[in-house]
């Protein structure tokens, strides 16, 4: 049973599509088969072979069949498994809170800045409270860009000023306000101890006494940031892993045109 | 050498003039300036090491206190030197009574300066014996071994942020193959103004590169070097804002390959550009005399800018990198010139023109250990497409013998690599290299193909650029945004404030006598 040359289809598997109960597809609708890679840090024998098939059985996969086990060093083995995962999901039950705007690309925003707000927008990012990390902020602003998108500083119709990193709240309110920034763009890199939820929150509130909240779009971002928790905190937006420039720029710039009543011109 | 590409060599000629001008032109500049991380250098030379109570680095207390009286225009071995004649401590004694505030360098009673000179040529000689010894390990560990591996150098990356685990991930990877390991610097270092102190466990995409975190890899490379029986070279990254200050570090602790462009940091840091041309040049000095290899940083421009259209702008940079590297003495071998496999997947003949432009750069810069990197701007997150790209660019540098070559990761744009991410990226370059190991030396292209073409275009658009930017200088070709679309003001980035002019009696004792071995070896191709 174990090799899948030639397996005969089990004659129990239901083949129709229940959503209520999604499963992986293979070859064959709910056949549940996955692939998937890793490393233990065993040397490579029988042993660290079934440590492999067990590792696979408790992430829930039934027949897992080690198609390849790599000796990478002394006491490391690199293990390519395929199996058949016995669990399944209700996807008539999911509800995911996203940023509802398709990103454009970057010439589509310039030209949507043109026609829609007719000025340049400004946006204003920074690395705010004790976090020393400019990652995040730099891949959504540096021109250079990440991972093939460009940065907002290579936008024609924005005007972006990166301050950097470890920038206090403060400071950087009191920069939105002289830049007379639209947009405020906050990154959070560290997360430990919820760090990024305190800085965070204090910057909202602190917009909110100094009467700057309404005035500007607020977005914060980071690698563990979803807009759903970007809302939670009063966020207008939050941009997680996989967002890039394009997505930071269509949302702030159709969220201006939103409340400028022009969104639909 | 025939070119299989049938280049128009009087062109390629005239390129290296224009770019030998700019560089003549820029070192006048140059030699005028001095900057607080050429002097913390020049104190890290002397021996000057370690922190104060507020974890400031003693080189960088000395030439802040220096800096605070307005005297570092004097130089830091003048006024460190001087303090060593009237109080008789030696140059980390000094250093420590400043950082106590027990000692006003630039009270002490001026004495002449070839007293200043005599007391510090020990000193001078000393640091100069030491980083010659680790040139001369490297030297007998490699012939002691087999001598030089034919073929591409194998290069990867270590980045966990802990020096301990990056330890366990580089001797894995010397065990699979790697030649050259990088050690990726924490994000931000560049722009620290110091040089953080110690072994670190923190670091964000990468690990701080201190003189212990050097130590301690060196020493774990050259342990799995010994086992492999062949030697394992050790790269770190030379730039930001103690570009000449990490090179000496580098050279005390035996590393063998430093990313180091002359232009670089002003691009993507917005590092002033009078710093940088300042520090560049003595941390070339300074590699140059340890026998470290640069890694120059063109493949950055295609990151921004088309790789098509832009493919002449790097050309014309690893002319001008080239031209400022030999005017501080840093001979071509040592050049490892860069360049990248960055073109569009989409694009019909992509791979054409990947192949004419390395061939192109294998022919203009033929002593050079080209650097070539890897895909970075189109790999997706289609780990299988990505093992793909990684292929087709392992073609390329076995067909036109690039030398320091950066393997690509199927996972590139996911996260850093994984044990086995790195394995199976060696697997893959082995098994190209192994199975095309000669079959460069039997193609021939086709005389005015698309590829002879392609690279005749690229190199006419390089040399008109260069005869524009010989014309405008480099400080006003970088003002106007020429290279990577990034325009970057005179007086505008980080560092500004480090630069002073020097005053007459100035001296800088490593720098000469760095530049005249340098030289002299250039000339007479003599070891240093």
């Amino acid at each position: 049973m174990s090799s899948g040359l030639y397996q005969i289809r089990d004659k129990d598997l239901d083949t129709t599509l229940d959503l209520t109960k999604l499963r992986p597809y293979g070859d064959t609708m709910n056949d549940g088969k996955v692939q998937m890679s890793f490393t233990l840090p065993v040397k490579d024998d029988d042993k660290g072979a079934a440590a492999a098939v067990l590792m696979a059985q408790k992430m829930g996969m039934a027949d897992p069949n080690v198609a390849l086990r790599q000796k990478l060093d002394e006491t490391f083995t690199f293990y390519v498994v395929y199996g058949a995962v016995t669990h399944s999901v209700n996807y008539n039950e999911i509800v995911v809170q996203t940023v509802g705007d398709v990103a454009m690309e970057m010439d589509e925003t310039n030209e949507y800045i043109k026609s829609h707000l007719g000025r340049k927008v400004v946006v204003v990012g920074a690395s705010t409270g004790t976090d020393a990390h400019t990652v995040g902020i730099d891949a959504i602003m540096n021109r250079k860009g990440f991972a093939g998108h460009y940065g907002l500083e290579r936008y024609e119709m924005i005007e972006a000023y990166n301050l950097g990193s470890q920038v206090p709240n403060d400071v950087f309110l009191q920069k939105c306000r002289e830049l007379k920034a639209d947009v405020a763009l906050v990154s959070q890199t560290v997360t430990q101890k919820d760090v990024h939820i305190q800085n965070l929150t204090e910057l909202i509130e602190l917009a909110e006494a100094e009467g700057l909240r309404d005035k500007l779009i607020f977005c914060c971002g980071g690698a563990r940031i979803t807009h759903a928790l970007a809302k939670e905190l009063g966020y207008d937006a939050g941009f997680g892993a996989g967002t890039y420039a394009g997505d930071v720029a269509t949302f702030a710039v159709k969220e201006m045109a939103r409340r400028a009543g022009t969104e639909t011109v | 050498m025939a070119s299989k590409l049938h280049l128009d060599y009087d062109k390629v000629a005239k390129a290296r003039a224009y770019a030998a001008h700019v560089a003549e032109d820029t070192q006048q500049f140059i030699d005028l300036h001095t900057t607080v991380a050429v002097e913390r250098t020049v104190c890290r030379l002397l021996g000057i090491d370690g922190v104060n109570e507020a974890e400031v680095p003693l080189p960088n207390v000395v030439v802040d206190h220096l800096n605070e009286k307005g005297a570092l225009s004097q130089g830091a071995a003048f006024w460190v030197g001087n303090a060593m004649l009237e109080t008789g401590k030696d140059t980390q004694g000094v250093a420590e009574a400043v950082a106590a505030g027990e000692l006003d360098l630039t009270s002490v009673k001026p004495h002449a300066e070839a007293e200043i000179r005599a007391v510090l040529a020990p000193v001078v000689e000393a640091s100069l014996a030491k980083i010659r010894k680790n040139r001369k390990r490297r030297e007998d560990f490699i012939a002691g071994h087999g001598g030089e591996k034919n073929g591409p150098w194998i290069y990867l990356i270590v980045a966990t942020g802990n020096i301990f685990e990056d330890i366990v991930q580089a001797t894995a990877a010397a065990r699979q193959g790697a030649d050259v390991i990088a050690v990726i610097r924490t994000t931000g270092q560049s722009l620290l103004d110091y040089v953080p102190y110690g072994a670190t466990t923190e670091g964000f995409g990468g690990t701080y590169a201190t003189q212990e975190n050097f130590r301690l890899m060196r020493e774990a490379l050259d342990k799995v070097g010994e086992e492999e029986g062949r030697y394992i070279r050790l790269c770190n990254y030379c730039s930001g804002l103690c570009m000449p200050e990490i090179a000496a570090m580098g050279a005390f602790e035996g590393l063998d390959m430093m990313l180091n462009d002359a232009l670089y940091g002003i691009l993507f840091r917005d590092i002033n550009m009078q710093r940088t041309l300042v520090d560049q040049c003595f941390s070339r000095a300074i590699n140059s005399y340890a026998g470290i290899i640069i890694n120059t940083g063109e493949d950055n421009y295609l990151t921004t800018a088309d790789a098509v259209e832009e493919a002449h702008t790097v050309l014309a940079s690893q002319f001008l990198n080239e031209a400022f590297a030999l005017k501080a003495g840093l001979p071509e071998e040592q050049q490892g010139l860069g360049h990248a496999f960055e073109i569009d997947p989409a694009v019909e003949n992509g791979f054409l023109y990947e192949l004419a432009q390395a061939e192109m750069a294998r022919e203009i810069f033929p002593k050079a250990p080209l650097k070539y990197m890897p895909p970075t701007k189109f790999m997706t997150g289609n780990v299988f497409r990505g093992h793909v790209q990684d292929a087709l660019f392992n073609m390329v540098t076995i067909l036109t013998q690039q030398k320091v070559h950066l393997l690509g990761m199927m996972t590139e744009a996911i996260h850093t690599p994984f044990l086995s991410d790195r394995y199976l990226a060696i697997e893959n370059a082995q098994y190209i290299f192994r199975t095309m190991a000669d079959l460069g030396d039997e193609i021939v292209f086709k005389e005015g193909g698309i590829m002879e073409n392609r690279a005749s275009e690229v190199l006419d658009k390089a040399t008109g650029l260069l005869a524009q930017i010989e014309q405008l200088g480099i400080f006003e070709t970088l003002e106007r945004g020429i290279f990577a679309d990034i325009k970057r003001p005179r007086d505008g980035g980080k560092g500004l404030d480090g630069v002073t002019q020097k005053a007459p009696g100035y001296f800088n004792p490593f720098m000469e006598a760095m530049m005249e071995a340098n030289l002299n070896a250039m000339k007479g191709g003599a070891v240093k």
